[in-house]
């Protein structure tokens, strides 16, 4: 058992994004925190002071634990942004402004 | 008088939150004349509790992750109906930052637009009322920011959301009645759930046996997740913790220990439990930061309202966890009582309470259950034990423990806020909402209200132009 199968989630067709440049397969309704999860992927920031990984925390929008780049703009919360087709993510660095 | 005109001249009601609260109040006020802006910021009405897959993802069986099933169709048919007879506007991806205003002048509710929140809407209204919702408090343990750990409201969203988990391996941890069903989520979505680990002594659910017997149906809703945790072989771990989390890049395990009789770690009693996912909650706090900047008065960390609902500011109403966490089903009550309150003394009326007595009976019932929730489940008493000096604290600065201690110690903070000023604890992204309980209780200072003077960051440029925005209805 799956989640997908669980709800019987007949999605649209399936499309690509690259998370640090490797293509990824994504849905369309995902967030890009939904996408990476289910790409095996769990974090995507490195923290200012330690440079410690990070990820989803709260899942909805107000720890900002989440934060990414996508398409060059950093600190977008994952778990809140939809996922698009060609969508280029990147692991957030820091600030995400040093790049 | 046609109809169009009679309504437009009729007072504007903005609902702030989609969730239980929210569309009772909204549909309770559009049944009793007035017009409604639904102010939401997700995609999709529901909130957290009536969360649906992504239309995306085009989910036949919604149901199998659902609660409420029936509740939610009803509300959902009731908001369609409302849309289309022209009473409620539904303004969905607003991100509320702020209101300003008063009664006599009007209100402004200041949003952002979308995901990346940055186009700034205004919207105006007669009278605002609060449906802000809760979000989930978690006390930290040496490990807790190792991705993989997520808080438990945070996994159901996610799953219920998303269609996706975290793992393959889940713990579920911490206190309170969400830890039931994310488990059973979790398990019914394909994780095995290595261990369900509640930290309440069993002993004062039972002392507080009377005002929970007097809601036999919500004994029983946790008496069919408890029989699913059965069934999925759930290990549950009563009076027990998780103490610290594992892992170098990601979680690898948890070390779960028993507690004693004081609610302190018992000596020799911690096990290690492999596991890529711990979900992990120690009940909800209640979003207050709009009623906060109204200058709504607080009862403790909830906005205090009256019999009908109403804050201490003329105008503003408030219902549901805003105003105290105690579930979708209170939340509903208190919505339906608002949006009737607020129809009726819009249009210049006293309301008569006998017109909503079944709602208000409901909500009697529910609050005292949910006081005595609040007290059968309670975090260990010594958690603070746990969190060693280099265990990070406050996520977004990461600050530590030790720091947070010798601000007290050594530079001699007395509050919270003086904590804050010497370590940067609560200033990062979040604000302070994730590490606010711990900091307060590591200090040994009583948690005071944040007073955050905008709900989510903003950016300075829509700051600059607040008030000049084009208007959207």
């Amino acid at each position: 058992m799956n989640p997908l199968e669980l709800a019987d989630a007949r999605p649209g067709p399936a499309f690509t994004v690259t998370f640090d440049g490797r293509e990824l397969v994504a849905l369309p309704g995902q967030t890009v925190a939904a996408a990476l999860w289910a790409a095996g992927v769990t974090s995507w920031r490195t923290t200012r002071g330690e440079g410690r990984p990070r990820g989803v925390f709260c899942g909805i929008g107000v720890c900002f634990d989440c934060l990414v780049t996508v398409n060059g703009r950093p600190n977008q919360r994952a778990c809140l942004v939809p996922v698009e087709p060609g969508d280029a993510i990147r692991t957030q660095e820091g600030t995400g402004h040093d790049d | 008088m046609t109809d169009t005109s009679r309504r437009e001249r009729s007072p504007r009601l903005a609902v702030i939150g989609a969730g239980p609260a929210g569309l009772a109040a909204a549909l309770a006020a559009a049944r009793h004349g007035l017009r409604v802006t639904l102010i939401d910021a997700a995609p999709e009405a529901g909130g957290q509790f009536y969360r649906q897959p992504a239309a995306g993802l085009g989910a036949r069986r919604p149901q199998a992750l659902h609660h409420r099933r029936r509740s939610w169709e009803r509300l959902r048919a009731g908001l369609d109906r409302q849309i289309t007879a022209g009473l409620v506007t539904h303004l969905r991806d607003h991100h509320v930052w702020c209101v300003t205003g008063a009664q006599r002048s009007g209100f402004t509710v200041h949003a952002l637009l979308g995901p990346e929140q940055e186009q700034p809407v205004e919207v105006r209204a007669d009278a605002v009322l609060l449906a802000t919702g809760g979000y989930e408090k978690v006390l930290p343990f040496p490990g807790w920011t190792l991705p993989g750990v997520v808080t438990a409201g945070g996994a159901q969203a996610m799953l219920k959301g998303g269609l996706v988990l975290p793992g393959r391996t889940a713990v579920v941890a911490g206190t309170g009645p969400l830890l039931l069903p994310v488990a059973t989520g979790l398990a019914a979505a394909g994780a095995r759930v290595a261990a369900l680990v509640e930290s309440a002594d069993p002993r004062a659910v039972v002392r507080r046996s009377p005002a929970l017997a007097a809601q036999p149906h919500k004994l029983a809703e946790g008496a069919r997740y408890a029989a699913r945790l059965l069934r999925h072989g759930v290990r549950t771990l009563v009076h027990h913790a998780v103490v610290e989390a594992h892992g170098d890049q990601r979680l690898e395990a948890v070390t779960v220990a028993a507690l004693d009789a004081t609610g302190r770690v018992g000596p020799g009693t911690r096990r290690r439990i492999g596991c890529d996912t711990l979900a992990v909650g120690h009940g909800m706090l209640p979003h207050t930061d709009l009623a906060e900047a109204l200058g709504c008065r607080l009862d403790g960390a909830a906005v205090h309202v009256d019999d009908e609902q109403r804050t201490d500011v003329p105008g503003v109403w408030a219902a549901g966890e805003a105003t105290g966490i105690g579930g979708a089903e209170l939340a509903l009550a208190e919505g339906h009582i608002a949006g009737r309150s607020a129809a009726v003394r819009l249009s210049g009326r006293e309301p008569d309470p006998r017109g909503w007595a079944g709602a208000a009976r409901i909500r009697a019932g529910l609050r005292r259950f949910a006081a005595a929730m609040d007290d059968a489940y309670a975090p260990p008493a010594h958690w603070a034990e746990q969190v060693t000096d280099d265990t990070v604290v406050c996520r977004c600065e990461e600050v530590t423990g030790g720091t947070v201690r010798r601000a007290v110690t050594e530079l001699g903070a007395g509050d919270v806020r003086t904590v804050k000023l010497l370590t940067r604890a609560g200033m990062g992204w979040c604000q302070g909402r994730m590490c606010g309980p711990a900091v307060a209780g590591l200090a040994g200072c009583p948690e005071t209200a944040a007073r955050r003077p905008f709900a989510r960051p903003v950016p300075l440029g829509v700051l600059a132009r607040a008030g000049t925005t084009e208007d959207e209805q």
